[in-house]
């Protein structure tokens, strides 16, 4: 009979505690707990903002003069014709009514179906997103990759040439609006140099990869261009607080070097309310790729909520604001939950907050 | 024998000018790519795919003539030519038509075209639920038989002489097809590719064409809501067309330019200043004639079109068989306006609301037809509305003074012999002019009723017809064979050539 190996029980002995000394920490640690908490409560937070959003929508879509059922109707049409397209759409039912057959469809996650194009909304919205969600998420990826390099440059060198012009450069970005610079761009990179297509999407979609990909790039640049010149400002603001910090005094009267402590301390100190406006400008980019969208003649969220709000087609409207309202709150969620993460302190707030 | 040579030489000379004959087209045919994809660009995109749906004007675009075919079509020349009607007869009380269909024609699906499939398309149209908008003028259709599978019968409650007309809009659609909206059944030339909403559709040639073979493969209508981004796609060689030009600004680029052919072609959108008729002042035809004497129509054309577009004086474009020109009627005058309303009773004027639409050119017109009734004492207050408000306060309930609107239909001035239409001009001459047009023995006839309705309204100006907007075509060079007048926004694409 062979003895088993010293060293293989001790290591299942070993691999037993932290196990154990796991699901401990799960269930005991105060740290956890507190988190834990924090996620329901913000989970409970989404869920009652989602249907406060329901209700707005719907209420202020009715407030909106005209009907679903023009959209289906012509100059021509007869009196019992404009009848039967206002009963199909249910346009002339009472609107508590209405309100609770939308409620109801609401909780099983059915968005129902276009008035006017007859598609289901949900899959039809899947589809915009893969047009809208990579726009702007490259948008915002690369204006964090030029914001925060550029903005803690601009903040250790505050008082040098280089910093001022990072900051009037940057000023001047915050006051382009978005639809002149996507013009601008389209006539330079499109129409002179036909280096990218000046607009479309192609019509296989991300089957055609390169083409796809190409015809994001100058709609990316643009929302990049909007977001890291706000971004820029308030990584450099809070470069400023952290170079003028006590920690990072204190680091480097213990010997650290500049660039060291920078990155070790200040970085991220620096970040905690960097990422709430991160998460903030996520959200408005999102929201502002509707305009950047029409410029690019891309078929986005933007495109199918502009033409659903001028056709008055309820669940189209209803369905789009509902999925981006969701995004936005998981966005803010999301950010909320970093900040806690990197930052031990907040984490402690919870229990005050 | 040496007969022979000579009929065999006569014979040779006769075959080479046949060769000769055959020869231009042959050589002209290597001119172009008979694969190549056209790439056309359209502001109108299609909602769905059934034009009795509220797919809106962009469907007849992508679709008529070029995916589904009807029993006659209307040409870009504006003339109505049998299509999958081979032959039809009518009897002498004019009250029965007989149709023979088109041998060997078959669907997308491959099914085959039978007299059953027309029964079913044209009760698609008349039909209980349905919104078409045509179905008003079909409403003579008493029944549609069907004797055998090439053979319809249509019989009619009272004639009408533009029942072939009137079936040009009426698609023959597979009767076996079950969702038209997002997918197609039909004999065309072409068959749906792909579709993306929001962006684009592809048509692809259909191989088991009945008739002559398109002269490319594929057609790709993008669609864009931005005229500048529509401009630019033409201008990067992205898309080889656009149908209609909307934005008079851009043609600058395009004009004088070898790259690209710029067509003035034949319109039927006719921009209205509608007065709500059965209303104080609008009931006073004087008042009606004082406004339109007031407003410079041919400088507001050249302040928004420059040398584009034309004036018309009534409802009736000159592709229609009863144009005149009717513009000597109440031309611009503002002293005799100012005349006119003293007359009327109002000699300090008067204030009104136009509603106007939101989009181009109407709040621009209507800032124009504000300076101009400023001058004879007319204060216009300008209410802006989008198109789907306007459908509700004034198609539907008729809740206004004066509006805005384009009317872009071939052949419209029926509306005028609807007194419950929303202009609400009501003339019993008018009416009876209008259905009696219909019911006409010969198109002489009719022309002559619509020809007399015509200058009543005029007289009457139960509207001002401000003017009728270009029909404007731009393309690259390397394209040829695309129709220029778009006639109820038809747009045929099967003659279209790309150069190699």
């Amino acid at each position: 009979m062979q003895r088993p190996r010293p060293g293989a029980g001790t290591l299942y002995f070993a691999r037993c505690i932290a196990k154990r000394q796991l699901a401990f920490r799960l269930n005991h640690d105060p740290e956890v707990i507190a988190i834990l908490a924090y996620l329901a409560r913000r989970l409970v937070i989404l869920v009652l903002s989602l249907f406060v959003a329901a209700v707005v929508l719907f209420v202020l879509l009715r407030l909106l003069p005209g009907d679903p059922a023009n959209a289906l109707l012509g100059v021509g049409a007869t009196d019992a014709q404009i009848a039967a397209a206002r009963a199909q759409v249910g346009s002339d039912q009472p609107l508590p009514a209405q309100f609770v057959g939308f409620l109801g469809k609401l909780a099983r996650f059915d968005l129902g179906e276009s008035f006017v194009s007859k598609t289901p909304v949900l899959p039809e919205i899947g589809n915009r997103l893969s047009v809208t969600l990579p726009l702007t998420i490259g948008g915002f990826l690369l204006a964090i990759s030029i914001a925060v390099p550029l903005g803690i440059l601009a903040g250790v060198k505050a008082n040098g040439r280089l910093g001022t012009t990072i900051s009037v450069v940057s000023q001047l970005g915050i006051a382009i609006p978005v639809f002149w610079l996507g013009i601008l761009l389209v006539a330079i990179f499109a129409v002179n140099l036909r280096i990218f297509p000046s607009g479309g999407f192609p019509l296989e979609g991300w089957r055609n990869f390169g083409t796809a990909l190409l015809s994001l790039i100058l709609p990316v640049v643009t929302v990049a261009i909007v977001i890291a010149a706000s971004l820029l400002r308030y990584v450099r603001a809070a470069t400023l607080d952290v170079l003028g910090s006590d920690y990072l005094r204190t680091a480097r009267a213990l010997g650290s070097g500049f660039t060291e402590a920078l990155l070790r301390h200040g970085v991220r100190n620096g970040a905690v309310p960097v990422i709430s406006i991160l998460g903030i400008d996520l959200a408005t980019s999102f929201l502002g790729a509707v305009v950047v969208e029409k410029v690019y003649a891309l078929p986005g969220l933007g495109s199918m909520l502009l033409l659903a709000i001028g056709q008055r087609d309820y669940p189209d409207v209803q369905g789009v604001l509902f999925v981006s309202t969701l995004l936005v709150l998981v966005i803010g969620f999301a950010a909320d939950l970093i900040q806690r993460l990197v930052d031990p302190r907040l984490r402690g707030q919870v229990h005050t907050s | 024998m040496t007969q022979f040579s000579v009929r065999g030489l006569l014979g040779a000379l006769a075959g080479a000018a046949l060769l000769t004959a055959a020869a231009t087209p042959a050589v002209l045919a290597q001119d172009y790519n008979a694969d190549a994809t056209i790439h056309i660009g359209s502001l109108y995109e299609p909602q769905n795919l059934d034009n009795t749906a509220g797919a809106g004007q962009g469907i007849n675009e992508a679709f008529n003539s070029n995916v589904y075919e009807a029993l006659f079509q209307l040409t870009d020349a504006g003339s109505v030519v049998p299509q999958l009607a081979d032959s039809f007869a009518v009897s002498d009380d004019g009250l029965t038509y007989t149709f023979k269909l088109k041998p060997g024609v078959t669907f997308h699906s491959g099914d085959k075209l039978t007299s059953a499939d027309v029964k079913s398309s044209i009760e698609r149209v008349t039909a209980e639920n349905s919104k078409s908008s045509r179905k008003s003028s079909l409403k003579t259709i008493a029944s549609v038989e069907t004797p055998d599978d090439q053979t319809v019968v249509i019989k009619l409650s009272a004639r009408s002489i533009s029942l072939p007309y009137n079936l040009s809009y009426v698609w023959i659609v597979d009767h076996n097809a079950k969702d038209i909206t997002s997918s197609e059944d039909g004999t065309g030339p072409y068959k749906l590719g792909e579709w993306r909403r929001g962006s684009a559709l592809s048509l692809e040639r259909f191989d088991g064409y009945w008739g002559t073979k398109p002269t490319n493969k594929e057609v790709v209508f993008s669609y864009f809501t931005d005229a500048t981004a529509e401009n630019n796609a033409l201008l990067t060689g992205a898309v080889d067309i656009i149908t209609s030009v909307q934005s008079p600004d851009s043609l600058a680029q395009f004009q004088n330019n070898p790259a690209y052919t710029v067509s003035n072609g034949q319109s039927t959108t006719k921009l209205v200043l509608a007065y709500n008729d059965r209303v104080a002042p609008f009931d006073n035809v004087k008042v009606r004639k004082a406004i339109a004497r007031a407003i410079n129509n041919k400088q507001l054309l050249q302040s928004i079109w420059g040398s584009y577009g034309s004036l018309i004086g009534s409802f009736v474009p000159p592709t229609d068989p009863w144009y005149e020109d009717l513009t000597g009627v109440d031309p611009y005058d503002p002293a005799s306006a100012k005349q006119l309303l003293t007359e009327a009773g109002f000699p300090n004027g008067f204030t009104i609301t136009l509603d106007t639409p939101n989009y181009d050119p109407h709040p621009v017109v209507a800032q124009f037809v504000q300076s101009e009734l400023a001058k004879v004492g007319i204060t216009v207050k300008i209410n802006i509305i989008t198109p789907n408000e306007w459908y509700t306060k004034i198609y539907q309930k008729h809740d206004f003074q004066v509006t805005l609107q384009e009317h872009v239909n071939h052949r419209d001035i029926v509306f005028y012999g609807n007194p419950d239409f929303y202009w609400g001009y009501n003339n019993p001459e008018v009416v009876k002019l209008i259905a009696d047009s219909d019911k006409a023995k010969t198109t002489d006839e009719q022309t002559a009723d619509l020809k007399k309705a015509n200058e009543i309204i005029s007289q009457d100006k139960a509207s001002d017809w401000l003017y009728l907007y270009p029909q404007i075509v731009v393309a690259s060079a390397k394209v040829s064979g695309y129709p220029v007048n778009g006639l109820n926004s038809q747009f045929f694409v099967y003659g279209i050539k790309k150069a190699q």
